[in-house]
């Protein structure tokens, strides 16, 4: 399966974006399914919020989300000195905001500055609000700067990648995008058009190739999917299974499947000492053979099959196959086999009583398992599951919460068993992860924010988080992270499930779109796209 | 007349079905077939399978078990507190009548939905699914006697001032005994109109929290789940036969209506 994934994203590659001859003019429509939270830069978190900005602004480095690699952007070259503590940035000339004011070094200054106050809180902060210290932004000789931070930052170019540039006037409406908004009406549209002053161009003409994005706000996917058959939007950037099967019949070339998401589904074990469930519960849970029998009944290709129809892969780990950075190869999913569960049970003195599996002190097996409510796609897992563990006289209760409530329980009360959830866009650098990872994290799921490490293996998959943390060396980042992933998968604290399949659909008149599994998948190169051809 | 042998029919009819659901149908409701999963209707699956390939008759059937017995039982108790509450309230006056109005008109003017919410997240996880269905029924029972109170307390009201009561009371009847005794039997018609009028709205309370996937948990099934399966008009489309839990829910609530307007047409309050 993971091969047939690899395989599906290499033609995809292979394909690249549309070839079209160079069209200028147009609008482009698509929806968002809620209004932005936020039109600041730097306090945008919510998806919505997020991709305005991806259009509205542009930063010093560009992550390609086709190729992963770093591109320049803002900055026409960079180089990361002092073993990852600085970055050197040559400044491209002539570059200016959407008003017409020239970019200078006071821009970054400013932006730098404001994204490190406290009094901001910015969430893209980052390594830019370091515990000690200042990050200082220096102006060098022939357009050059300087950005310079107290300790090693491992992903620096990321850092720098993720930070959209503001204006020093601190109007957020100058923005250094391909375009401008003209227009928001709260809860109906939003209308994006050109930056005449967008410095990127193409056959000498300044992009982007569209005059203009019309954003409707539709809160309902089905009402989205009716508009995009109408033709009334020619974008859909998360497609259900069903729909996308629907599409490819009645639309045929519109619906692509770009391979594995970035996103994860997995179940965890509570493993908190301090959790109000039954101590003899906590014993299976904190066993590393319980968890393996669980994660070996599971039938993975099933999930896949009838949950996903058949577009999604099996989950080995955190870091999907799309994470070309930090996928781990090799790592395989825990397969089927009943056998080995059984094998593992008895060892920890497990046995069965006619179908009902008991522990040694004749306590039957059953656990609750929580999921969020309104879920089709967790709702169905978890009947999987249900019936997977029945074949080995476990019972599964399951309840399902409105999401605060779920967080709730496994973020401060810790009042549940086991929990059915999944990570949705997940950071493809580890550093993203740290919350999840290190075991002091308030995000540790199984067991959080412990003063001391509660186990060896979580005191090794510490350690390396911290290696990989304390150095820029990309080959040594690696090879700590892998070793994080290997011990996740060895003792299974958290049974990843699945992966699922990036699908979208776009109009067949839209040239040079370039699909990618990463927000925002279909604009990330929104200055090259053109429409109007067939 | 023509009319309610009808509502009667069609709800004796799915009741039958409800009860016998076991013998009628020769699947479990939470059998998986998992190589036959969305299968079209067909001899062996009248109603053909959903994603997981369980039979969707015998889901159907199951469901019905959860509307049509466990609604009825919830209305019961929400109208045994009405009855006490609304007969304590009017045939007291004064500070308890005030008091007990207040307490429903602060019941129903609470959010139910989210009430339902609160009260649910504290419950006990670790329950068989049976249970958690039975929670959630009598939550809905515990949760409805604000209307129906404020329907008896003006009737117990009204009746303090008739002629049957004044009788009662001279020839040396009081306290509980005139009430249960004497007042209780008047309130037939309007407590039977009440009853048709909440089971259909707990019917669908539980087809909405199942719409929201908060109702009752997999693997049991009810119409409000099913449904909950069926949101996209695509699926209807495509799957027409899938409506079935729809059409049963609209037959058995246009019953119990028809019910309750035979009920509230035939039927006249008989004093003394």
């Amino acid at each position: 399966m993971i091969s047939a994934a690899i395989l599906s994203i290499a033609l995809i590659a292979a394909d690249g974006p549309n070839p079209m001859p160079p069209q200028w003019g147009g609008e482009l429509r698509f929806a968002l399914r809620s209004d932005p939270k936020t039109f600041d830069p730097l306090l945008s978190a919510d998806q919505p919020s997020e991709l305005l900005i991806y259009l509205l602004h542009d930063r010093l480095i560009h992550w390609n989300r086709k190729t992963q690699k770093f591109e320049p952007a803002l900055a026409e070259s960079w180089k990361v000195v002092d073993q990852g503590r600085k970055i050197v940035l040559q400044l491209r000339r002539g570059v200016q905001f959407s008003d017409g004011s020239p970019l200078t070094i006071k821009d970054m200054a400013y932006t730098v500055n404001r994204v490190a106050d406290p009094a901001v809180n910015s969430p893209k902060a980052g390594a830019f609000r370091p515990e000690h210290g200042k990050v200082l932004v220096e102006s060098m000789t022939g357009d050059r700067l300087s950005i310079t931070f107290p300790t090693i930052v491992p992903s620096i170019e990321a850092e720098v990648s993720g930070l959209p540039i503001l204006s020093n006037t601190g109007d957020f409406k100058l923005g250094l995008g391909p375009f401008v908004l003209r227009e928001y009406k709260a809860a109906a549209h939003l209308q994006l058009v050109r930056n005449p002053n967008y410095w990127r161009t193409e056959s000498g003409r300044r992009l982007p190739h569209l005059d203009s994005l019309r954003i409707d706000i539709v809160s309902n996917a089905d009402i989205e999917i009716e508009r995009f058959r109408r033709g009334e939007i020619q974008l859909l950037d998360n497609v259900d299974p069903l729909s996308y099967d629907r599409l490819q019949k009645d639309l045929p070339g519109t619906a692509l499947d770009v391979g594995p998401s970035f996103d994860v589904e997995f179940f965890w074990f509570n493993q908190a000492p301090t959790a109000p469930i039954a101590a003899h519960k906590l014993v299976w849970f904190r066993s590393k053979n319980f968890r393996r029998a669980i994660s070996a009944a599971v039938h993975r290709e099933d999930i896949i099959r009838l949950v996903f129809q058949n577009r999604g892969t099996q989950a080995a780990g955190l870091a999907s196959p799309a994470n070309k950075a930090w996928y781990k190869h090799g790592l395989t999913p825990h397969g089927f086999d009943l056998g080995l569960a059984k094998k593992l049970l008895r060892q920890d003195g497990f046995r069965w009583q006619g179908e009902t599996l008991v522990d040694a002190s004749n306590h039957p097996v059953e656990f609750s398992l929580i999921t969020n409510a309104n879920n089709k796609t967790r709702a169905r897992i978890a009947s999987i599951l249900q019936q997977d563990l029945a074949k080995l006289g476990i019972r599964i209760n399951i309840s399902t919460f409105d999401f605060p409530s779920l967080v709730e329980r496994i973020g401060r009360t810790l009042n549940y068993e086991a929990c059915l959830l999944g990570l949705v866009n997940v950071n493809p650098d580890p550093m993203g992860m740290m919350n999840v990872l290190l075991s002091s994290g308030p995000q540790h799921m199984w067991n959080p924010a412990q003063k001391t490490p509660a186990t060896a293996w979580e005191t090794e998959i510490d350690k390396s988080m911290q290696i990989q943390a304390s150095t820029a060396d990309l080959k040594k980042r690696r090879s700590a992270f892998d070793r994080v992933q290997q011990i996740l998968s060895d003792e299974a604290p958290m049974l990843f499930l699945a992966h699922r399949n990036t699908l979208v659909a776009f109009s067949t008149r839209i040239g040079r779109i370039d699909p990618s599994a990463e927000f925002p998948r279909l604009l990330w190169n929104s200055e090259r796209l053109v429409w109007g051809a067939r | 007349m023509t009319l309610r042998i009808l509502a009667a029919a069609t709800l004796g009819l799915l009741c039958f079905a409800a009860l016998f659901a076991g013998l009628l149908t020769p699947y479990s409701y939470d059998l998986q077939d998992r190589e036959a999963p969305s299968l079209a209707p067909s001899r062996a699956h009248p109603l053909g399978t959903d994603e997981l390939g369980r039979d969707l008759f015998s889901r159907l059937l199951h469901g019905a078990r959860i509307s049509l017995l466990l609604a009825p039982t919830a209305a019961l108790l929400s109208l045994l507190i009405a009855v006490v509450m609304g007969i304590a309230a009017g045939a007291s006056g004064g500070i308890v009548e005030q008091i007990l109005s207040s307490a429903a008109d602060l019941f129903s003017s609470m959010p139910w939905l989210f009430l339902l919410l609160i009260v649910r997240a504290v419950l006990p996880l670790n329950v068989p699914a049976w249970t958690s269905v039975a929670i959630t029924f009598l939550l809905l029972g515990l949760l409805g006697w604000p209307a129906a109170m404020r329907v008896v307390r003006a009737s117990a009201q009204t009746a303090k001032r008739e002629g049957f009561l004044l009788q009662a009371r001279a020839m040396g009847i009081s306290g509980p005994r005139l009430w249960l005794r004497q007042f209780l039997p008047t309130l037939r018609p309007v407590l039977l109109a009440q009853f048709w009028i909440s089971v259909p709205i707990y019917i669908l309370s539980e087809a909405n929290l199942g719409i929201l996937g908060l109702g009752v948990s997999e693997p049991i099934p009810s119409w409000g789940n099913l449904l909950y399966d069926l949101a996209g008009h695509r699926e209807v489309l495509d799957a027409p036969w899938r409506l079935a839990p729809a059409v049963c829910l609209v037959a058995a609530l246009l019953s119990m209506q028809g019910l309750t307007h035979s009920n509230i047409s035939t039927r006249r309050p008989s004093p003394l």
